[in-house]
Formats: structure tokens, sequence, C-alpha cells
């Protein structure tokens, strides 16, 4: 899209326009990347009313509304108890099974929900974008964020559940944000991809819950990450969301030690799954309007 | 006044035949990859078609530049390009100011949300900050005129009243510059002529605007120059009298054309005349009497159960009248559809006619006919304006006294 420049004198003497007023410039799509995010900046209110207007839609559609947010994972996890704990035994790396599996399901829960979210934001807005001109990667980032809302109810839940059990955070609490701001780089970088893609093909969106159901079984949600053989932990750690819900799990509950190689990794691979998948986007951006 | 605010150059965009998405499947591209792995490096030629060739044009601060030409010839894809929806194959342009674009009314609405909730969000869209909707929110309900429903969600609104939020929201956008897509004119009859009027204000209020329409009188109540597209290049381009009756002139004589894009469609209406009475223009009604009307419909396949619709709207876009015909066979070929009126008591003004075609429950064509109907006929009416109305009836006056 065109690039906004606040230099009007640039490329032509305009006397008489007043100063600080907007040129657009209208180009053709440049074969290499802008990334433009001043202008994600100036769109910043926009991004908000596409959260609100998630977040509004989503509360007012379901009639048990917030309930859903916070039984959905508190199922999962009794079955989970159920079966992995009681039944199979899985090792929890000292923690009761129940509050193991449930501090991996609150992030978890987060990033299946916002990866699909944003797989089909672009489809779904298709209409608004082939009738007004906003910065497109406000809707893969709009997904993202909407499920924080969800996430900080259902991690309200945990913290608590977590107490319920005598279970008392330390010092490491405070690193949590950050294995959290992995998750949501995580959606972003995958959703960026997958959102393109999905208004080019249009089976990408079939393909995206086998896709995080194959995620969930690659993902230390049920299991310890250290049944992983430790000369394949690195390996395992090129699934982000390994990092993710290690990290997750080690901040709030304080137990086991930081998995720092597998985080290390991790954060290796969503630098590279962002940046590629921002190029991409960029690349689709110019004629999205065209295609949906 | 003088400065170019817009300023376009060599414009053209190519769109790729069929290349709308969702066509494809990505099981299918990645199954065609891996038979033939080398079509990866090879580009294939895609059918192409150029939407716009070598476009250029530049409008002025303050000036209202309406944008006329059959459907397919690119109007709307300049439009988008200018708004930044889509990006230009080849050439620049340049905008001066800030750019609001209205292509739509209603973009953005949900209907799970309130009255309240969706002028925000629209707003928002269509690039007014939160603080601006907030300083013009009660207005905005005024214009819409359902301030008791303003917390109910859109989706228990009639059409009428949801057409009238949408279009009150998109009214208060007050950019520098506007680019405007046939949005006008919407809702019952009394709330268009309260957009008319709106749109009219905010022509003279200094702002300037590219306006899109196929109202002829519309682009000449509001324009002051007009460009002419065709085939995706500018056919002509001036002072808004001279070049719309080029265009209506051009539109009149052979039919619609051979470059028609909408080749593909099972039928379509081509022209209209009057057949009687015969006056100096088949477009032109000089007398309030029988009126017969022809109007050609050329026939690409078969229809069954059509459903023919014909109104007659005045210039501020009022129905004047409406009629319908169903049950309809056609089999391909050139038809006359042809309407006898004992008389017409129209005013003497311009009007315009629109036909519609329907083919069980799919709309085949909907035309708005070119040129306008020119009505000079005597006015039987009051001398003053304001005791004139819709009819234009002929009187008799006689008084009679009773004897006695």
């Amino acid at each position: 899209m065109a690039s906004v420049t606040s230099n009007p004198s640039e490329t032509r003497p305009l006397a008489t326009r007043p100063p600080g007023s907007l040129t657009l410039r209208i180009e053709p799509p440049s074969t290499w990347f802008e990334l433009r995010l001043q202008e994600l900046w100036k769109y910043r209110e926009l991004l908000f009313f596409l959260v609100w207007r998630d977040v509004q839609v989503r509360y007012k559609q379901t009639a048990i509304g917030v309930a859903w947010v916070i039984v959905q994972p508190l199922l999962t996890m009794l079955v989970a108890t159920l079966f992995f704990g009681r039944l199979a035994k899985l090792p929890s790396q000292g923690l009761p099974y129940s509050v193991f599996c449930f501090a991996a399901l609150v992030p978890w829960t987060y990033f299946s929900a916002a990866l699909v979210a944003a797989t089909n934001v672009v489809v779904e807005n298709q209409r608004v974008i082939t009738k007004v001109y906003f910065p497109r990667l406000i809707l893969p980032v709009s997904a993202a964020l909407s499920g924080l809302v969800d996430f900080s109810i259902g991690f309200v839940v945990l913290l608590i559940f977590t107490f319920a059990h005598g279970i008392h955070p330390t010092w490491t609490l405070a690193l949590l944000p950050l294995f959290l701001l992995l998750a949501v780089f995580t959606v972003l970088g995958v959703g960026l991809w997958l959102s393109a893609l999905n208004a080019l093909y249009r089976d990408v969106k079939y393909l995206t819950p086998f896709l995080v159901q194959f995620w969930t079984l690659a993902s230390p949600v049920y299991y310890s990450s250290s049944m992983v053989p430790e000369r394949y932990r690195w390996l395992y750690g090129l699934n982000p969301m390994a990092g993710v819900i290690d990290g997750f799990r080690w901040a709030l509950t304080g137990t086991g030690q930081a998995p720092t190689a597998t985080l290390l990794a991790s954060t290796l691979i969503v630098c590279c799954v962002l940046f590629g998948g921002l190029i991409f986007f960029n690349y689709m951006e110019g004629s999205i309007a065209d295609r949906v | 006044m003088n400065t170019a605010v817009i300023e376009a150059q060599g414009i053209s965009k190519r769109y790729e035949r069929g290349a709308r998405s969702s066509s494809g499947l990505l099981r299918d591209t990645l199954a065609r990859k891996l038979r033939s792995p080398w079509t990866v490096f090879q580009r294939q030629k895609p059918d192409t078609f150029w939407a716009l060739n070598d476009v250029s044009l530049q409008v002025r601060e303050g000036e209202v530049m309406g944008l006329i030409g059959r459907n397919g010839s690119g109007k709307t894809t300049l439009l988008k390009i200018l708004s930044r929806i889509t990006r230009p194959t080849s050439g620049r342009a340049e905008i001066h100011g800030r750019v609001g674009s209205l292509l739509e009314v209603g973009t953005g609405f949900h209907p799970e949300l309130t009255g309240r909730e969706n002028a925000y969000l629209s707003g928002a869209i269509l690039g007014m900050s939160k603080q601006e909707i907030t300083r013009k929110f009660d207005e905005i309900v005024a214009f819409a005129e359902l301030d008791k429903f303003i917390d109910t969600p859109v989706k228990h609104y009639s059409s009428g009243m949801f057409v009238r939020l949408a279009f009150a929201v998109a009214a208060h956008l007050e950019p520098e510059i506007l680019l405007v897509d046939e949005v006008l004119a919407v809702g019952d009859i009394k709330f268009q002529r309260k957009c008319l009027g709106k749109m009219g204000d905010v022509a003279r209020a200094g702002r300037t605007i590219i306006l899109v329409s196929h109202q002829l009188n519309q682009i000449r109540r509001l324009c002051q120059r007009v460009v002419w597209l065709e085939g995706g290049t500018v056919r002509d381009t001036g002072p808004t009298a001279e070049v719309v009756s080029a265009y209506e002139t051009a539109m009149t004589s052979p039919e619609r054309g051979p470059a028609s894009p909408r080749a593909e469609a099972k039928a379509e209406f081509l022209s209209w005349r009057i057949l009687e009475p015969s006056g100096s223009s088949p477009h032109r009604l000089e007398s309030v009497g029988p009126v017969t009307l022809a109007f050609r419909l050329k026939v690409n396949s078969p229809i069954r159960h059509g459903h023919q619709g014909i109104a007659l709207f005045d210039a501020e876009r009022r129905l004047m009248w409406a009629c319908a015909n169903d049950d309809l066979t056609f089999e391909p070929g050139l038809h006359e559809l042809i309407y006898k009126f004992p008389f017409l008591p129209l005013c003497p003004k311009p009007y315009n006619w629109q036909l519609s075609l329907w083919a069980e429950k799919e709309e085949v064509d909907l035309w708005e006919a070119i040129p306008e109907l020119q009505v000079t006929s005597p006015n039987y009416q009051h001398a003053l304006d304001e005791w004139n109305g819709y009819l234009n009836l002929p009187s008799e006056f006689r008084i009679f006294t009773e004897k006695g």
C-alpha cells in the first residue's frame, strides 16, 4: 500500500501547501519488504475497536458467555487428570497432576483458540477489506490480542486453583508475562502465514483444526517434557509452544528448573516464523483485496 | 483553491481472470507442484485483463469531480486504487490531505452489536477517531432518526433503520478528500432526500470529492468536472454539462456496445425509446398524452419464470411509479418490451427509468436506462413553485350556478 510521509516537499515544490499536511503516495507493490510499524501505530484505535468487537460479540453470542471460558479448560483438566494422571500415571514433575495439567491448559487454550481466530480473520473481514483501507496487519494482530481477554479470566481461575492446592508462587511469577508474550508472538507468527494462505486457498481453514490437534500432542500439555530424552530436548524446543508451556508452568509453580535450552530454541524459532510471516503477509497484502 | 490535491499518472491495473481466491485449493496446488516440481520455477501465464489502462487525472482543491462510465469501465477500480484498498499494477498517484472513502454503506457493521456500538465501530473503520465520533454522536443519532433504538442490537433493526444509521455515520465523516461510490440515496424516500441534501452540503462546504455514480442527475447537480471512463481508459474529461451530454449521446446510439463486460449475462437491457408520440428526440416527452415505450432486451440464454420490473424515478430519486410482470418466458434473441400508458402526467424535468429482469430468484440485469427521460411538456400546475406537486395533470374548470 501507499506509504505515508509527512514531508510533501520531497517530490515537488508545493509552496501553497500548509506545513504538516499529509501526502499519500500510491504506487505499485514493491518487490521488497515494507513493514510500516509506524502506520500500525497510527491505526491503534481501530485495532482497539476490532479487539473490543471480537470480545463483545463473543460474550453476547454464547448464552453462558464468560462461564464457557472457565468450563472448557476445567472439564478438559478433569478428564485428563482421570485418564492421564490416575490411570496412565504420567509423571507430573512432583506437582498434583491436576495443577500440572491445568497450568498448561490455560496458555494452550489461548493459543489454539487465537490461532484458529487468526487464521480466519482475513476471510471473515473480507467485506471490510474490499471496501476500506487500513493496514491489513491489524487483523491478525487483533485476533491474537482479543484471545487475551479469555486468557485473563482463565488465568485468574488458575491462580485460585493453584493456591487452593497449597502451591504458592515464588519470584518466578514475575517472568510469566515473558512466556505469555512468547505465546502471543507464536500465534502471530503462525497466524500471519495461515491467514494469508487462507485468503488464497479455501481448504486451509479445514487444515487448521488438524494442525492444532497435532500440535497439542507435540506439546507438553498432558505429559512432562522431561520425558523427552535430553539429547533431543533442543529438537523438541523447535516447537515454540514447548518453551511457552514449560516456562509458564515453571514460572507459576516455581518447581522444576528453568527450561533454558528449550526456551532458547523456542524463542529463536518464533523470531524466524514471525519474520517470515511478516514478509509473506506483506507480500500478500497488496493483493489481498483482489483475492478474498 | 487551485492546487491539485489528487494527482494520478498512468494508473493501470491488471487482474487475473478467476484469481478470486477462494477458487484455489491448497491441496490441488500442492499436488500439482509435487507431480511436476519444475513448474515452481516457471511463471505460468495467467489469463489477464486490464481493468484500468494508463489513467491520469488531476483534482483540484475544493473540486467535486464526477466519474462516469458504464459497468466495468473501471470506475470502482480507480476509486479503490485512490482509496488504497488495492494497489495499481503500474503508475503512481499522490494525494495531499486526509482521505476518507465511502464505497458502501454499513461497512463493518455487526448484527450482534447495538446501534451505539456499531456507530463507534463503523466510524473507526471509516477512519474517525473515538473522540470525533463521541463529539458527533448526538448529531449522528438525530440524523438517523433512531434515538429510541440506539441501544438495541442492529439485528433487530428494519432494513430502513439499519441503512439510516449506516449512512448517518458515513455522512459525518469529515476528511479533506472524500471518495464516494454510489452509496447516496438510501432508505425510504424522505431519507433519500435528506441524504442528497447532506451530500450537497458537503459538496458546497468546499470539500474535495470524487463521486462515482450512474445517476447522471446527481452528477449534474453535484459535480463541476467529470471524467468519463470507458474500457479502463479516460474517454473524455471536462466540464460536467459537456461530458455528460457527450456520454448520453454515446450511450444512446450503438446500444450498449460490443465491449460490454456483461457478455456472459443471461440477458441484458440495451436501449430504450419512445415509440409514440414521436417528437424531436426518442427520449423526450413533449406532451401529456398516450405514450408507448419500447425497451430493447437481448437474451443470451433462455429464461423461464422471468420477473420483469420497471420503475420511474425523478431526479431526487423519488419513486414515481413502479410495476412488474411475472412468469415470463424469453428465448434467446432480441426482444422489445412494450409499455403503453394512456398518459404520463409528469412535470417538465428529467426522470430515470429503471428496468430489472429476474429469472427464478436470480437477478439477470438491473439497468438504469440511459439516457434519462426528458419531459418538456407544458406545466399545467400552479404558477408558484411551492405549489407544484408530483403530478402534471391538465384539468378543466367550470362553474355551474344553479338557477333558482
